[in-house]
């Protein structure tokens, strides 16, 4: 009468199937098979078309992936920790308009622009506090923000859009040169979000507890990880970054319009997806998130040169995210 | 060793509404023992356990901690004395690699400002000390910078285990630490058992598999509907006896008035 579990020892038998290797190397690094992804589309526009790799080109698809590469890195915290948010793009918006009616009416920018990002801020803390304290699904709580936002937007700016002419919130559009190609000062913050974000993931102990909390809630609890300050943290810090997306946004096009960056929440997801991080939170990288933004950005950017028919990328950008979201699922089956 | 109990609970009592799940139970465990709660389901072990660690505010009855009374208001409390508890339900995160789960909620930092301003983590230091910690246990494991997903499903309540231990400063609590594992792995986890006795902490095991209690078990301390019925040891009693003390098919009182007998 020994305990239950007795007959099933299990022992992984390892088959050696080359397809089996394949996806054990990219149940390791998923981020290899992105980056090869990547490789691969900028060789092949490369090899078809003369301006692909120019460097005025490649400046420009950097510049056209500067907003949701920024949201997607606040997209990619908040899918870490096995959320989902549908409301950056409406977020940003929100910030956008604030801003730019605040330096409408006459007060000084720098308070304006914190002003709006703080509000972007809020926005973070009120799904985050729903999230954590009610225990809503995060689908459901930005679902809904989605909503409201997007109401709240579009009464702020009494429906129609606006130029924001001010040169401090139209800053990053401001581009120094490196060679021939310019780079945009919104470029260079980007990468700084980048660095900023990805050393919190990886070198200190929230980013650690963030992974553990998307991937084991109950251990993460269990081990006195503060849960639910975290997740307010995350959708806080999230839609912080969502507020300097909309600085970023009115230095691409100094225009505040409600009706922009409508489908930006799913092109983040796409970018975070493709990037090789799991849907059900807890495993991936930031870097898989640049290299996926890089991929939606190079595939549009590359067909657009080659003529194709616009249609054409959301087809192959759909394609990707599943083939992405079919390999994680495949690489998870193998290792449980 | 000394004889003073490290933990020391006297009349606990606990009821739910009208259920009365604990009637004034006493409990000990002294430094360098296993004491196994052994008893039927609803006899009041989980319950025990969780005044033990604080997750249960008993009614009436005093905890002591090496002879001092203690009130733990939350699991958190408990911790900071120096008590750990594992879980059946293996709580680990497996994405994260051996090292961050032996240290999770309880990173290493950096020294100097790197650690104190930037609040960088000491990761080299982190490996060093998980693995320097699995040496001491003898607890063999791949390399430490391997996912948790990796290892076995003993190798994984393994990590858990040896958190426990390594944070442990008297008393580990183990709730059902082998429900979940197989013949051979649950050989593993009674292994790293005995060694974390060996190093001198307090261990409390609940477990409902008796072949297991009488393996590790230096005392058993056997519960039935609330009560403790009998404490004795694998060396003064027999399976048969403690089954049948636990299912009721031997009256109580037989080993009640005489808990004392049994000292390790």
């Amino acid at each position: 009468m020994l305990g239950v579990g007795e007959a099933t020892s299990t022992v992984a038998t390892p088959r050696t199937g080359v397809g089996t290797r394949l996806l054990r190397q990219l149940a390791l690094n998923p981020v290899a098979g992105s980056l090869f992804t990547l490789l691969l589309f900028c060789a092949i526009f490369s090899a078809t078309t003369h301006t692909f790799l120019t460097p005025n080109n490649l400046s420009l698809i950097v510049q056209q992936s500067v907003i949701v590469g920024a949201l997607a890195v606040g997209e990619t915290l908040v899918i870490l920790s096995a959320g989902i948010d549908l409301a950056n793009g409406a977020i940003c918006v929100l910030g956008t308009i604030v801003a730019g009616k605040l330096v409408d009416a006459g007060y000084p920018a720098l308070p304006c622009l914190l002003a709006a990002v703080a509000l972007c801020t809020a926005v973070g803390a009120v799904a985050g506090l729903l999230v954590s304290r009610l225990r809503l699904p995060p689908f459901i709580v930005t679902l809904g923000l989605l909503g409201i936002v997007t109401a709240a937007t579009r009464l702020i700016s009494q429906g129609g859009a606006f130029p924001v002419m001010d040169d401090l919130l139209a800053w990053s559009g401001n581009s120094l040169r490196i060679g021939s190609a310019p780079i945009t000062y919104g470029t260079i913050i980007l990468a700084g979000l980048y660095l900023l974000v990805w050393y919190m993931l990886t070198q200190t102990a929230w980013g650690t507890q963030v992974y553990a909390l998307g991937n084991n809630p109950e251990a993460a609890r269990l081990v006195g990880i503060p849960v639910r300050r975290r997740l307010l943290s995350i959708y806080s810090l999230a839609a912080l970054i969502y507020g300097v997306a909309a600085w970023l946004a009115l230095g691409r096009i100094p225009n505040a319009d409600p009706n922009a960056l409508q489908t930006a929440n799913l092109d983040s997801i796409t970018a975070v997806v493709i990037g090789g991080t799991s849907l059900f939170g807890g495993r991936g990288s930031l870097f898989g998130t640049l290299i996926g933004t890089l991929i939606v950005g190079v595939l549009r950017n590359g067909l657009t040169l080659e003529g194709i028919d616009p249609l054409w990328q959301d087809l192959v950008t759909g394609i990707l995210v599943i083939a992405a979201v079919a390999l994680d699922q495949l690489t998870r089956r193998r290792r449980t | 060793m000394s004889d003073l109990p490290v933990l020391e609970a006297r009349g606990i009592t606990k009821s739910y509404g009208h259920v009365a799940v604990l009637h004034g139970v006493d409990f000990e465990v002294r430094a360098g023992e296993v004491m196994a709660i052994v008893g039927d389901n609803g006899a009041g072990k989980s319950t025990m356990i969780k005044t033990l660690c604080g997750a249960v505010q008993p009614d009436a009855g005093e905890i002591l901690l090496d002879g001092a009374p203690v009130r733990f208001a939350t699991p958190l409390d408990a911790r900071a004395s120096g008590i750990e508890t594992v879980y059946q339900d293996l709580a680990v995160a497996p994405a994260l690699d051996i090292a961050s789960n032996l240290f999770l909620g309880r990173e290493l930092r950096r020294a100097g400002p790197l650690g104190r301003v930037f609040r960088m983590l000491d990761k080299p230091r982190m490996r060093a000390e998980a693995q320097r910690h699995m040496d001491e246990l003898r607890f063999r494991l791949p390399a430490i910078t391997n996912a948790v997903e990796a290892l076995s499903g003993g190798q994984r309540q393994g990590v858990a285990v040896a958190r426990a231990a390594a944070f442990a400063r008297r008393l580990v609590i183990m709730d059902e630490p082998t429900a979940a594992l197989g013949v051979r792995e649950t050989g593993q986890v009674l292994d790293l058992i005995r060694s974390v006795r060996d190093r001198g902490l307090a261990i409390v095991l609940i477990s409902h598999n008796m072949p297991n209690v009488f393996e590790v078990a230096d005392r058993i301390h056997v519960m039935r509907l609330g009560r403790r019925v009998m404490l004795t040891s694998p060396k003064q009693s027999s399976m048969a006896d403690i089954v049948g003390l636990m299912t009721g098919a031997i009256p109580a009182h037989a080993g009640a008035s005489q808990p004392e007998e049994a000292r390790p």
